[in-house]
């Protein structure tokens, strides 16, 4: 089956996104498809390579980018979300004028239709929330 | 994205927030937005706390949060034009339609579970 997947609260706060991380992974060792990762809310936090976790605890935002490099994975944080809670990546950083960016490996930032078009192309959208 | 062109889904936007408090409700209407240039089948739902989304005279001067409010009337304009309200919400909040800034289709838990039934997306927020 060809799923969709939406992750609207951020790492660690809430176990949304471990859900959906396991969910994603599992479907793929399953030979399902995933047509997309849209990071909304609070998800977007998913996404950022400045992430530091306690050694002895899961490392979310790492084992996000290397499922989507073993699997070719397409995870996109929603860009106005993304913006509002300081997720910039390097072209978004120059467009503001800020001195740094913060996307990590796996990710890239889009817009809102990327949301809508994964709705319309999977069979399933599988919303991980609060 | 031609396998796109012609493909006629129906979204259903679940809006089960307060306003204000979190960004949920915001948020969710961002979406409607965009996502109308799509021209999807899209219907939007009102629960629990969600029916205060649509309360007449929010003032949020005083909470410095922007009154998101007006841009529910202006939906029709975007051809989003299905609006239901989830009747024991409403009342538990002790509101009737003549509270809320825009018309609504009032629906008790048998008819709302029947709207989610029909729906091949539904976006929880």
């Amino acid at each position: 089956m060809k799923f969709g997947i939406l992750v609207n609260e951020g790492p660690y706060q809430h176990q949304a996104s471990d859900s959906a991380y396991q969910f994603t992974k599992t479907a793929l060792e399953k030979g399902h498809e995933i047509f997309r990762v849209f990071f909304y809310h609070d998800g977007v936090n998913n996404g950022t390579r400045l992430t530091v976790p306690p050694q002895d605890d899961r490392h979310i935002v790492n084992r996000w980018s290397e499922l989507a490099q073993k699997y070719n994975l397409d995870l996109v944080l929603c860009i106005a979300a993304a913006q509002r809670r300081g997720m910039l990546d390097e072209n978004e950083a120059k467009r503001q004028g800020k001195d740094a960016n913060n996307i990590a490996p796996g990710f890239r930032i889009s817009g809102l239709g990327q949301l809508v078009e994964a709705g319309i192309q999977s069979e399933r959208l599988v919303v991980f929330g609060d | 994205m031609d396998e796109m062109e012609g493909t006629i889904k129906k979204f259903l936007y679940l809006n089960r927030r307060a306003p204000y408090g979190t960004i949920y409700a915001l948020e969710s209407l961002e979406v409607v937005l965009i996502g109308a240039a799509f021209d999807q089948d899209v219907s939007l739902a009102f629960i629990d706390d969600g029916v205060y989304q649509l309360k007449k005279n929010q003032d949020t001067v005083k909470v410095e949060m922007k009154n998101f409010s007006p841009t529910y009337r202006a939906l029709e304009g975007y051809d989003v034009e299905k609006l239901y309200v989830d009747k024991a919400s409403l009342e538990a909040r002790g509101l009737t339609t003549e509270d809320l800034v825009v018309p609504v289709q009032v629906l008790d838990v048998a008819q709302m579970t029947e709207l989610m039934a029909q729906q091949d997306v539904v976006l929880s927020f």
